[in-house]
């Protein structure tokens, strides 16, 4: 038993040591792959191809003045980025890395994921709120308004996939895609999971609760130093988060087709899968431009909801008829 | 409405094309971008061929600037000149918009293509006089003000410049 602890301590410092690096490069990776599909170079400096400059960017904001406004709610300005950054690290509690690694089988693990997901919002509209400014409390507002309504469907989206594995569990989930992916079947329910996802992580097209051009910075107006880098943390690793649990849910996890998946080892496949969305995710963030706040609600309820409902129902059926 | 949706593709996949385009973009400090002669940068003060000062101080620069980061004071020679006092231009102001070398009557005040005026202390971001004379004259090499303004100088009469016409008797009838 004791041991056995003891194993766990060191598969989830493995999975953090994984983790927060790589959320930290993909500031660089993003950074740099916008400079040049804007026909820049991007951060190239620091290190070999600049990847040393996120590491530069800590030193920095780490050296940064860690103010908190005087007119703010000091203990609730100071909570709101750990609680950002704690719910999505715990939401890859959940995740399977791969056979091997992966922290625990809860065997609600989707609705876990769907519960975290949902609480990293208090994270954005206590900023907000606490921030006590006007730019800030309308980011909070709009994350709020958001969330609510895009978390709807993006848990109907994924039900399709609970009723064709018959399970909450994502590691039964990926060995059931054993035989073919769900996003063969569950196409529809891709799509909207994949909108919903960057709605949660307030990813462009999708990120007006921070929209630069219109609240300066929404909900991170008044922060700085080191609870700025945490909201960038966040950020960064719900990127990673969405796209690991895209891949969990629709692209068959660690597993691969026959004869590719001996070349490299389930963990590779994995992160390779995730890197493909987290560089589909950068694409988007420099391609489409920001809709309006009522445009991005009427898309979510008049498009969204009835796309994730009829992929529910259709699963259903066929699922019924025994064509599933 | 299917319009809407497909152009988002279109648009990502125009924006993944230049994945294989060359930057347009040089890395600045080891490769320079070339600066046209006409390019709006650092401010100088030029001489007339016979290196004398060009500024006569009149003061339309400074009236000028939109930032009001020339100041400047007039003198006149004992020769008749008129030169200025102290000129100083307050580069952590200037926005380089060469308003003030489109106004200067003498084409004294000239901007240069030299754009790297970055110092460590702003104080240092202030020119003075000497630092902004320079020895030549600048981008119009013949202009003299004095050979051709009609002004009395000390060894130089009225209308005996170079480029000048005698005065005309304003009083006189003759055509």
């Amino acid at each position: 038993m004791m041991s056995e602890n003891i194993w766990k301590l060191i598969e989830i410092s493995i999975i953090i040591a994984l983790l927060i690096p790589m959320a930290a490069m993909l500031v660089w990776v993003e950074r740099r792959l916008i400079g040049i599909w804007q026909d820049r170079l991007g951060p190239n400096r620091v290190g070999p191809f600049g990847i040393l400059q996120s590491f530069a960017d800590l030193l920095k904001i780490l050296g940064k003045e860690d103010w908190i406004p005087p007119f703010s709610d000091r203990l609730v300005f100071t909570l709101a980025p750990v609680i950002g950054a704690v719910c999505v690290l715990m939401s890859f509690v959940v995740i399977p890395f791969s056979p091997s690694l992966g922290v625990s089988d809860l065997n609600i693990g989707l609705l876990f994921f769907l519960a975290m997901a949902s609480l990293a919002v208090y994270s954005v509209v206590l900023a907000g709120w606490a921030s006590n400014s006007k730019y800030a409390l309308l980011g909070g507002m709009r994350a709020a308004a958001q969330t609510v309504s895009y978390e709807v469907f993006m848990g109907l989206s994924v039900m399709g996939i609970v009723l064709l594995s018959g399970s909450f569990n994502l590691r039964e989930i990926v060995l059931a895609q054993s035989d073919g992916w769900f996003i063969q079947s569950q196409f529809l329910g891709f799509f909207v999971f994949l909108i919903a996802g960057i709605a949660e992580s307030h990813r462009l097209p999708f990120d007006l609760p921070e929209a630069e051009t219109e609240l300066t910075a929404g909900f991170h107006t008044e922060y700085s130093g080191l609870k700025f880098a945490l909201f960038f943390l966040g950020e960064y690793l719900g990127v990673t988060l969405i796209s690991a649990m895209t891949v969990v849910l629709f692209f068959g996890g660690w597993l691969m087709p026959e004869p590719l998946d001996a070349w490299l080892p389930p963990l590779v496949w994995f992160i390779a899968k995730i890197f493909f969305f987290i560089l589909f995710f950068i694409l988007l963030r420099t391609s489409l431009p920001r809709p309006r706040f009522d445009q991005l609600l009427l898309f979510g309820w008049m498009v969204m909801l009835p796309l994730a409902l009829f992929n529910l129902l259709m699963t259903a059926a066929l699922k019924l008829t025994g064509v599933l | 409405m299917l319009d809407i949706f497909l152009s988002q593709f279109r648009t990502m996949w125009l924006v993944l094309k230049h994945t294989f385009t060359k930057a347009d973009t040089v890395e600045y400090p080891e490769q320079k971008p070339y600066l046209a002669p006409r390019y709006r940068g650092r401010i100088i003060l030029t001489r007339d061929p016979s290196g004398e000062e060009r500024c006569v101080a009149c003061n339309l620069c400074a009236v000028a600037c939109p930032v009001d980061c020339i100041a400047l004071q007039q003198t006149i020679d004992d020769d008749g000149r008129k030169r200025a006092d102290f000129f100083r231009i307050n580069f952590s102001r200037c926005i380089l918009c060469g308003f003030c070398e489109e106004a200067c009557p003498t084409y004294a005040i000239q901007l240069t293509p030299d754009v790297e005026l970055a110092e460590y202390d702003r104080q240092n971001l202030v020119y003075e006089k000497e630092h902004l004379l320079i020895n030549g004259p600048g981008k119009y090499p013949d202009y003299s003000f004095y050979q051709q303004s009609g002004i009395e100088i000390a060894n130089k009469e009225k209308g005996q410049g170079a480029q000048e016409k005698p005065p005309i008797d304003i009083k006189g009838l003759m055509p």
